[in-house]
């Protein structure tokens, strides 16, 4: 097992297209790292680097203590999940797991054996004299897993592997990932573009946007202060409401009048905005104390909270987190009031986070 | 006739891939649809199965005039003279032999060397892919009579006239672009992953293009080198240029021979353009499982 260091890596294909500006990134020993981005972004160039499939145009990868710039992919000791599972069609289940012990060159006993013991692990036993192509999506997903873990590698790469699942497998197979990798304790680099799975399965998430960086820290972090206006924008659903404001007696205030605390260290003369999460709002009747005036121009019942999109002096997506019990009708006149503590604030101009 | 028998061939894979006829007004063939069809039928079979007559047909009932169409006297004589000379194998028989050995020769090298071309063309970054792969293709553009005199020439030098090796080398030459082109596509069709997949279990890049692409293109190359076998099997106007003596010639140019002396033993050129064509349409049938296959290799879907 080890970690991952990988040092201003920067990807530039044959084409021109320049899929990796610059990261950083520095992966601990048994970690559960998730990097999360839209499609596009590099995070499979990303991968396909540190797996050694693809070789970066600068930059250094570290597995362990090894540099492993120009080692081949087979010497690299890592296994790698796709997303389009790549399980050998002409194999069944039990030859597709002992495959990459065969190539090591195991003797029998021992392949037969560690197949048994991932079969197990994933529960695959009926499925082991199966070919691929009779084995439904989520059991191809369980045996690519299965074969990821039957060498047992340094570390996993999983590139997507649920985005061909339907949404109840899904969570089933997020479960088991992370339990799985838990009991393991092996390094793992996740890679996605849902923001529900990076939550959910991730020690640490790195989110990237056009080849670079932009915030690296626990899901809590990223979730409470995210690092600029596309993290801001990027994680939750719905996201932050992000709301001009100015600065103004110590206070914080929109232009419809919504007052929020400041957090210290603000600088005055410059644009800002202020990220909200759509739960540290409160639709309120007109008029209630600390609130503005605002209208309902739409709603969402999700059974278990509401979601009220409201038009707080012309900002017409302001969407406010409910519990199911209020009700308030489309186009009713409604105040709007904050209730959260202090709130994200960032500069239009650099679009960063300023305190 | 030997003309015909060739159109005869051809056509036979080819039809594989042409669309269904396209339905007028819902289920069924409208009756124009049928008439059409039916016209093309008749003038596309019938040299056809004049040939088939012709080549059993008694000497007698081949020159009546007029033309017997049903009360004819079956006989297998042509065949045998295809076949048998006084005193040993015909000249025609050895012909035969020798399209065997140039086709089959060619078409083994052409997909030796054009599969893992193509492989690479469809996996690799290649500078100027595009370009590159254009200029193969224009190879083709060119009919071979354009090219025959210079070819001749050249021959001429390296001792390659009247060589079978000489009809060897041109075929796979002409081959070998076809065998990129069609197996690029068969190529792009089965996903990189599973050589990506292969090289982290610690396979080699042509290791895992050996043992896992490979197997996967087997009907793509099944189906790719029927065509460049029956491009081979047929070709004429090399053929007839390079070659001259017997024992090197192949059977396009041999029956073609039987065609221009004071009399024409038609029977004999029935028969052996009956005896031409077949190994083609049987061998075409044989692997239409896998010239369908190959169509339609997107099984292996993303
Ligand atoms: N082999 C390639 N050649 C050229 N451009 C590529 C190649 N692979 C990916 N790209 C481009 O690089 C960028 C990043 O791709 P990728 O790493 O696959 O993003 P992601 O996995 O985040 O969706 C995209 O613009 C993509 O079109
Ligand atoms: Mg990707």
């Amino acid at each position: 097992m080890a970690g991952i260091e990988v040092t201003a890596l920067h990807k530039r294909y044959p084409d021109g297209t320049v899929a990796v500006e610059h990261v950083d990134l520095s992966i601990g020993d048994g970690e559960l790292f998730v990097m999360l981005g839209p499609s596009g972004c590099g995070k499979t160039t990303t991968l396909r680097a540190i797996a050694g499939l693809e070789r970066q145009t600068t930059g250094d990868i570290h597995i362990g203590d090894t540099l492993v710039n120009d080692l081949p992919p087979a010497e690299r000791d890592i296994a790698m999940v796709f997303q389009f599972y790549a399980l050998y069609p002409h194999l069944r289940t039990r030859d597709n797991l002992a495959f990459p012990l065969r190539a090591e060159g195991l003797p029998k006993a021992e392949v037969r054996e560690r197949v048994d013991e991932a079969a197990r692990l994933m529960r695959l036993g009926p499925l082991l004299n199966r070919r691929p192509r009779r084995l439904s999506g989520g059991e191809q997903q369980r045996v690519a897993l299965a074969r990821a873990l039957v060498r047992r590698p340094r570390a996993f790469l999983m590139d997507e592997p649920l985005t061909n699942l339907d949404a109840e497998l899904r969570a089933d197979m997020r479960t088991e990932i992370k339990h799985l990798q838990g009991a393991l304790g092996t390094t793992m680099v996740y890679v996605t573009h849902d923001q529900v799975e990076a939550m959910s399965l991730g020690h640490r998430i790195a989110i990237l946007n056009k080849g670079r960086v932009e915030q690296i820290g626990t899901p809590l972090e990223v979730y409470d202060r995210p690092a600029s206006l596309f993290c801001a924008a990027f994680i939750g659903s719905p996201p932050m409401n992000l709301i001009e404001v100015e600065v103004a007696d110590g206070k914080l205030r929109s232009q419809g009048g919504l007052v929020l605390t400041p957090p210290p260290g603000l600088p005055r003369d410059r644009c800002l905005v202020a990220g909200v999460r759509p739960e540290a709002l409160e639709v309120t009747e007109p008029g209630a104390e600390r609130s503005v005036p605002a209208r309902v121009v739409s709603a969402e019942w999700l059974g278990d909270e509401i979601i009220y999109v409201v038009d707080h002096d012309g900002q017409r997506d302001v969407r406010v987190r409910m519990p199911p019990t209020v009700r308030f009708a489309a186009d009713a006149p409604v105040g709007l009031r904050h209730t959260g503590g202090t709130p994200a604030v960032y500069d239009v101009s650099t679009e960063e986070l300023v305190a | 006739m030997g003309v015909s028998v060739d159109e005869a061939v051809s056509t036979g894979p080819v039809r594989d891939h042409t669309p269904p006829a396209r339905r007028f007004g819902g289920r069924g063939r409208s009756v124009l649809e049928i008439a059409l069809l039916t016209v093309l039928a008749v003038v596309m079979l019938f040299p056809v199965l004049w040939m088939i007559e012709t080549s059993i047909k008694e000497n007698r009932d081949v020159y009546a005039i007029p033309a017997k169409f049903f009360d004819f006297t079956v006989t297998l004589d042509h065949f045998k003279d295809v076949f048998v000379a006084s005193g040993g194998r015909s000249a025609l028989s050895v012909s035969f032999l020798n399209s065997v050995v140039v086709a089959g020769v060619s078409t083994v090298l052409a997909t030796v060397l054009g599969v893992p071309a193509a492989w690479a063309y469809s996996r690799f970054a290649v500078k100027a892919k595009k370009d590159q792969l254009f200029f193969i293709l224009s190879t083709r553009f060119m009919p071979p009579v354009v090219v025959v005199i210079p070819i001749f020439l050249m021959y001429r030098q390296f001792g390659l006239i009247d060589t079978k090796l000489g009809l060897i080398l041109i075929y796979t030459a002409f081959n070998v672009p076809f065998t990129i082109w069609m197996m690029k596509g068969f190529v792009d069709e089965v996903p990189a992953e599973y050589e990506d997949a292969a090289m982290l279990d610690g396979y080699t890049r042509l290791q895992a293009f050996w043992r896992f692409t490979l197997p996967l293109l087997l009907p793509g190359i099944a189906a790719t080198a029927v065509f460049a076998l029956i491009f081979s099997w047929n070709e004429f106007v090399f053929a007839i240029f390079l070659t001259s003596s017997d024992d090197v010639r192949t059977a396009p140019p041999a029956i073609a021979g039987l065609i221009g002396g004071t009399t024409v033993d038609w029977g004999l050129v029935a028969a052996a353009s009956v005896v031409f064509a077949l190994p083609v349409l049987v061998f075409a049938y044989l692997v239409r499982k896998h010239l369908v296959a190959g169509v339609t290799l997107g099984a292996v879907r993303r």
